[in-house]
């Protein structure tokens, strides 16, 4: 199939002794918004690491955007990542810069480099869609955990990714602001036809969000479909999860 | 074999083993992490002529290393130049050769005392900053994010601080050794009665080229060294919170160990040269 826009293939990885992922498979189409549930501490956010190969695997084999990752080199490699959006669980803000040279530092790895006039009004806009443009001149130290989550996403976003890797966007945010964070991210999906990978506990976000579910469980993949069918699942520990 | 035997022989079989193995595995650590610096250094010069170039990262670093840096060189240079004074006159004047005080303080100044003793603080203050602000990128995934965005992180973050550091440690010494001499004029001066512009003729009349181009040179290897293993400790640490003050730290002693370390060979190397 040709609008896989990336794939895993028998994931296995370990720290020292402990196997983290023993075998992990997961496909991501073209436009597709894929919700990957699991108990904390279960390798979601060491998955989706390996899938922009920030951790190699120990074995199996990846996919991303039709390159095989282990084959690439570096500078393949960085292309590659350039069309892909990671939002870290801890938002990785750079803390020695204020929030307006957080959002343009990736922009500088971008071919053709903007004007200043183009890049401030991306990174106005950006911030605007987490409701955020106050904060252009904060540095993230004086940022709340939930603004800095914000800010995070509105850098992952800026770079306007075929691939996002959403890693707990709404963690540690409130209702009202979460389900903003939800609506953001389906009107991304929209917006620009991107796929994502989306890494949460908040169920809401997952029904809001979600086209298609998995959750992980002692490495492997557990269940897969829609939050529909998973909220229904007849097993009793899938179905714990939405309640 | 019986039961006992078994224990005993593995006993005996656990023990010997482990007892050969400590201090290999001490050597053996050593020798990694002599490797790890090597590689690293490697990596460096590949990176560092491989654009981008990052040259605003770097004029920051370089002005943030000499603005954090200056006034603690400054008051260290003072004082080492006015000691040494103070503390050469009694033996000097025995010899009734006080007038030599200025050309002996020059000299070693100059060529000795000034860039090690920079260095020293240089390697605490700095190579001990550049440890912890890297150990720090790296356990919040600072560097990771870098990376993901597609960007070279080495080349950012490395490649602009060690080249900061390398650079601005010889502009520093510069200026410790001119504060030094000053201090050393006062010293000077609280016993006796030397004008400034004397002091300095006496001063430069023994310096030479010789005394000056290895000492210069020497301070760009000392602040590519505390540059590299700053980097190189920060860079790997991956042991979370604990591990920006472990990086901090071994930053500041293996740094200063390579200061005396260069200083030796400075000295084989220029003695080979110049005899
Ligand atoms: N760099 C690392 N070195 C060693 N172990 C690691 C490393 N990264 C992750 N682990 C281990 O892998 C396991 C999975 O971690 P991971 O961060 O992927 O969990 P998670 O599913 O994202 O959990 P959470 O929902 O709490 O974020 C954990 O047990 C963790 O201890
Ligand atoms: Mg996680």
């Amino acid at each position: 199939m040709e609008d896989i826009v990336a794939e895993i293939k028998h994931l296995k990885k370990s720290f020292g002794t402990k196997e983290v992922l023993k075998d992990i498979s997961v496909t991501l189409k073209k436009g597709e918004n894929l919700v990957i549930l699991g108990k904390s501490g279960t390798g979601k956010s060491v998955l989706i690491k390996c899938l922009v190969g920030l951790l190699a695997p120990d074995g199996g084999e990846i996919t991303l955007l039709g390159k095989n990752i282990a084959e690439l080199k570096d500078d393949e490699l960085n292309e590659v990542r350039k069309k892909i959006g990671f939002l870290f669980q801890s938002a990785a803000l750079y803390d020695s810069m204020t929030v307006r040279e957080n959002l343009v530092f990736p922009l500088r790895g971008l071919k053709e480099k903007g004007s200043k006039e183009d890049n401030e009004k991306l990174v106005r806009e950006a911030l605007q869609n987490v409701g955020l443009e106050e904060a252009i001149d904060k540095m993230p130290s004086e940022l709340s955990g939930g603004m800095r989550k914000r800010v995070g996403l509105a850098r992952t976003l800026i770079m306007k990714p075929e691939i996002i890797l959403y890693d707990e966007p709404t963690t540690g945010l409130d209702p009202i602001t979460s389900k903003e964070i939800s609506q953001l991210i389906l009107d991304v999906q929209k917006k620009y036809n991107a796929a994502a990978i989306i890494i949460t506990h908040d169920v809401e976000c997952a029904r809001i969000t979600a086209n298609r579910m998995m959750v992980i469980k002692n490495g492997i993949t557990a269940a897969e479909g829609t939050f529909k069918e998973l909220s229904n699942s007849e097993d009793e520990w899938v179905r714990s999860f939405f309640q | 074999m019986s039961k006992d035997d078994q224990i005993l022989h593995s006993a005996v079989a656990g023990k010997a083993p482990a007892k050969e193995e400590a201090s290999p595995s001490a050597f053996k650590l050593f020798f990694e992490e002599v490797a790890g610096i090597a590689q690293f250094t490697g990596h460096f010069f590949r990176e560092l002529i491989k654009p981008p170039y990052e040259f605003k990262e770097f004029a920051k670093q370089a002005y943030l290393i000499g603005y954090k840096t200056l006034p603690l060189v400054g008051i260290t240079g003072f004082i080492m130049g006015l000691v040494l004074t103070i503390q050469s006159r009694p033996t000097l004047s025995e010899f009734g050769a006080e007038s030599w005080i200025p050309a002996m303080v020059s000299v070693s100044i100059v060529r000795e005392i000034g860039p090690v003793i920079t260095a020293l603080i240089f390697a605490g203050k700095v190579g001990s900053g550049i440890g912890a602000e890297l150990a720090s990128m790296k356990v919040t995934e600072q560097i990771d994010a870098m990376e993901v965005s597609g960007i070279n992180p080495f080349n950012y973050v490395v490649v602009t601080r060690v080249m900061a550091a390398m650079l601005m440690l010889p502009v520093l010494v510069i200026i410790s050794d001119a504060i030094g001499l000053y201090g050393s004029y006062v010293g000077v001066n609280i016993k006796g009665d030397v004008s400034f512009h004397l002091y300095f003729l006496q001063a430069f009349e023994k310096l030479e080229f010789a005394d000056v181009i290895p000492a210069t040179i020497k301070t760009f290897v000392f602040g590519l060294a505390i540059g590299i293993i700053g980097c190189f400790k920060g860079y790997n640490s991956n042991k979370g919170t604990e591990g920006v003050g472990e990086a901090a730290n071994s930053a500041v002693v293996i740094g200063s160990l390579c200061v005396f370390i260069i200083d030796m060979i400075a000295v084989q190397v220029t003695t080979l040269i110049y005899n």
